[in-house]
């Protein structure tokens, strides 16, 4: 078997691998970075990032409210110290973008320009168009090349992590053009795979993100802290679930329910004014927004289409020229693939699975439990979102986590040897031989594209905006049969070159292993919190008993065992989560308390 | 349910390079809504009829590049063309041409990614700036200036398209030489001069015979022959400056 050696391997080149891979490159040229993604780099997910990107600019803001906005938009259940890191480094490094080239959006002035998102108090969201993400992909996968000392494996799929003398020593890797198996040997790994969202059904992501890095450093002992807070994104395409960015209210644009009333003001988010007003109705957070839409279908309000119940994305009095130069992308998506000019009529949406708030388990400065392993961006669980991410705050996070991933992992391969190869070899080929008899094995009936529809069609039913434990626990039953069928597993395709049949069915097993830790960590957390709503008795927030992160540790071939942690609470003690005139009320209380305390 | 019955015939182009051994084309007949895109078929095909069938994919909204494929005769993405518009009729679906085929509809696109990185896509700083200092100021009109070339998701359909990297695969090609013209163009940038060596030349601008074909296939209206002939303009003068003009002053 091959053997590759690197200062630090980082598997996955979306936003937050590269730049990892440029942060270990200015902090050491000398090291070598091992650069692994199973798509090539500007494939990532990151590309189909839409409305931009958090960072505190203007006079009238501050770091302080973005602290604020976040906590209070993750429910309480934020690493505060973590997220005063992160408020603290988002506008430097959104500078750092623009230094490298990022066509960011600018006022008359030449200065950048901002946009409003939902939960968030003041303007403070960059963008490029409405394809931020895909601009910052390109850039940092662009500025890349400037490295020489990066060298990217693309188009490998990672298979496992090899870990030796309790630590993570490299990752195993296939070809996907050959087949062929590399035993990358590390100092140090960094996880930047991204998330999760391939385990529902209906969801915005594309078809890679499929949970792999979580599914590994599970499997090695390290916990997934907080899955069960998956969010859904309240305006998707019904059916192919593809994404319409938040940018959308952001400019202005209104939800209605069938009877064209702005349903929002009804929960909580109002009063309803003809211009957006920041953290009011359009511009509350997903959460709230995606459970108000669930509502109105259960009031009968919404409008029946072929893929579900729908309420409209009204955007006509934004105007065309507006749309072309601010939405293009969403006005391309409207015309090319629904048949709608939305100058001229509202989009039917519903709400997705779009985003994976928990993962592996991380300290702020990235570090999992597992020694020389990091995570960082949409894969890793740090605490930065909590409950429910705000919009914009996700593309911040993987360039201000995937730098500091990338200089705390060169500084760690720094204080560490390779050691002895022999013992790593006969665990990467241990590695390899399990790979390849999923594929040589036979007498197998199961087909993973099965067993992934069952998964995705039983996330939805158990694991959906609102939940409750008879279904939680049909989720949980379903996914341990399905865990059972996967071991008779059939791949049909034996070749070696390209044979994404049998990287399919890998990907199936990563995702039903992440799937499992979801049902179970919801399952377990009797309260309501941001992205996890139950109906059957547990409507309120707990903090006496959950203001807690969920751990959930692999236990070999059953459900996880899950654990509980305190909170990190530095400056915001949990307060009551409002928006619409109801948060201003609520502000004002605090201050007053604030204010005798 | 919207309705099911409708079928149509999709011919896939199939090499397994270690079983076939030439290509050849297997038909499908798939069931499809009128919302279906041709990657949806393809998807189909994959999950339900051959595990066998490969191809690239992955964010299905024609903005991570993936599934460029030849779909009868034209270069154009799966995600983004519908099945309902050939429909009644089959449809053809093969690899993009002028790369080699990998297997099945996924093509070996290494030359493209080497001359990518061949082109220098970053940005060369005219003047440095610390981070400290803040972002560099750009007008909306700067920025109109290069904005158009920034937004090429690296397909490949203009490469498909374009009949003289048919011919010699020397050729720079229309999507790397828009970025180049994406970055020369940027007023944060000052690499020109760096980069204008290989534009200069026979593989680079004045290597396009201006078909323009590869502007029509753009998914994201990215217009790279616009790009090229506002190069071949500022070759030629910057090849005039030389007489004129002091060394380096052209640029």
């Amino acid at each position: 078997m091959e053997v590759f050696k690197a200062d630090v391997a980082i598997v996955g080149a979306g936003g937050t691998g590269l730049r990892a891979a440029i942060a270990v490159a200015e902090a050491d040229p000398s090291l070598k970075v091992a650069l692994v993604s199973k798509v090539y780099p500007m494939r990532s997910h990151t590309v189909a990032a839409e409305g931009g990107a958090a960072g505190v600019v203007q006079d009238h803001d501050s770091l302080e409210y973005h602290f604020n906005d976040t906590v209070g938009g993750g429910d309480w259940l934020c690493d505060q110290d973590v997220v005063e890191y992160f408020v603290a480094h988002c506008t430097e490094e959104l500078t750092q973008l623009e230094h490298w080239g990022c066509p960011w959006s600018r006022k008359p002035d030449g200065h950048i320009n901002v946009r409003a998102f939902g939960g968030m108090k003041i303007e403070r969201t960059w963008f490029a168009a409405d394809t931020s993400g895909f601009h910052m992909l390109h850039t940092l996968f662009q500025t890349s090349i400037k490295y020489p000392s990066i060298k990217r494996f693309d188009e490998y799929f990672c298979v496992d992590l090899v870990v030796e003398d309790g630590r993570c020593q490299g990752v195993v890797v296939i070809e996907v053009a050959t087949g062929r198996l590399t035993f990358i040997q590390a100092k140090a790994v960094i996880m930047a795979t991204g998330g999760a969202g391939r385990v529902f059904r209906e969801n915005t992501n594309g078809g890679i993100v499929t949970g792999d890095g979580m599914a590994l450093a599970y499997r090695h002992g390290v916990p997934l802290r907080d899955l069960e807070f998956m969010q859904y994104h309240p305006t998707c395409m019904p059916g192919t679930g593809l994404l319409f960015t938040e940018a959308c209210r952001g400019e202005g644009g209104f939800l209605l329910n069938k009877d064209g009333y702005r349903f929002l003001q009804d929960y909580g988010l109002g009063p309803a004014e003809d211009k957006p007003r920041n953290k009011y109705m359009e511009l509350g957070p997903r959460d709230r927004i995606s459970q108000a839409i669930w509502h109105e279908e259960k009031k009968g309000r919404t409008i029946s289409t072929p893929y579900g119940e729908v309420v409209h994305l009204d955007l006509r009095h934004l105007g065309e020229r507006k749309l072309r130069e601010r939405l293009p992308l969403i006005y391309e998506l409207a015309e090319e693939y629904m048949d709608i000019d939305p100058a001229h009529s509202p989009i039917p949406v519903r709400p997705g699975i779009h985003y994976t708030m928990g993962g592996i388990y991380a300290k702020l400065n990235t570090e999992t439990p597992l020694p020389g392993l990091y995570a960082a961006g949409e894969c890793a669980g740090n605490g930065v979102h909590g409950a429910n991410r705000l919009g914009s705050n996700s593309l911040v996070d993987i360039i201000v986590f995937g730098k500091l991933a990338g200089v705390e992992a060169a500084k760690f391969s720094k204080s560490t040897q390779f050691s002895n190869p022999a013992a790593l070899e006969t665990q990467a080929k241990a590695v390899q031989e399990r790979a390849i008899g999923l594929v040589t094995k036979t007498g197998g009936k199961e087909k993973h594209s099965v067993l992934r529809r069952e998964m995705g069609k039983s996330m939805e039913n158990g694991c959906g905006i609102y939940r409750t434990a008879a279904e939680m626990q049909a989720t949980c039953d379903k996914l341990g049969e399905l865990r059972e069928r996967y071991k008779n597993l059939d791949v049909e395709d034996k070749s070696n070159v390209w044979n994404n049949d049998w990287l399919g069915a890998l990907e199936v097993g990563y995702l039903l292993q992440v799937a499992e830790v979801v049902a179970h960590s919801a399952l377990n957390r009797k309260e309501s919190r941001g992205a996890h709503q139950r109906l059957d008795g547990y409507e309120q927030r707990d903090d006496a008993n959950y203001l807690k992160h969920t751990l959930a540790y692999c236990t070999g071939d059953g459900p996880p065992r899950i654990e509980y942690q305190d909170v990190v609470i530095t400056k915001s003690k949990p307060g009551t989560r409002a928006y619409g005139a109801a948060g201003d009320k609520a502000e004002q209380e605090r201050k007053k308390e604030a204010g005798h305390g | 349910m919207a309705d099911t019955t409708k079928t149509i015939e999709i011919e896939v182009l199939r090499y397994r390079p270690e079983q076939d051994k030439e290509p050849f084309f297997q038909t499908y007949t798939v069931p499809f809504e009128d919302d279906w895109s041709v990657l949806q078929g393809l998807q189909y095909i994959k999950d339900d009829l051959d595990g066998t069938l490969s191809f690239r994919w992955s964010c299905r909204m024609a903005i991570c590049g993936s599934c460029g494929m030849m779909i009868d005769g034209k270069p154009r993405l799966a995600c983004r063309t519908f099945l309902r518009h050939y429909h009644p009729n089959k449809l053809r679906v093969g690899p993009l041409e002028h790369f080699p085929i990998e297997r099945d509809l996924v093509v070996v696109v290494e030359d493209f990614i080497r001359k990518l990185e061949s082109i220098k896509p970053y940005i060369i700083p005219k003047e440095p700036r610390k981070l400290e200092q803040g972002e560099y100021l750009q007008t909306p009109a700067q920025l109109e200036q290069f904005r158009q070339f920034s937004g090429c998701i690296n397909c490949m359909l203009c490469y498909a398209a374009c009949p003289q990297y048919g011919l010699d695969s020397k050729f720079t090609g229309p999507g790397v030489l828009a970025l180049m013209h994406r970055y020369n163009a940027d007023s944060r940038d000052g690499g020109r001069g760096e980069r204008m060596a290989l534009g200069h030349s026979e593989e680079g601008f004045w290597g396009c015979t201006a078909v323009t074909y590869c502007s029509e296939v753009c998914p994201k209206d990215v217009d790279p022959a616009n790009a090229i002939n506002q190069n071949k303009m500022g070759s030629a003068i910057d090849y005039f400056l030389r007489f004129v003009a002091p060394r380096g002053a052209g640029k």
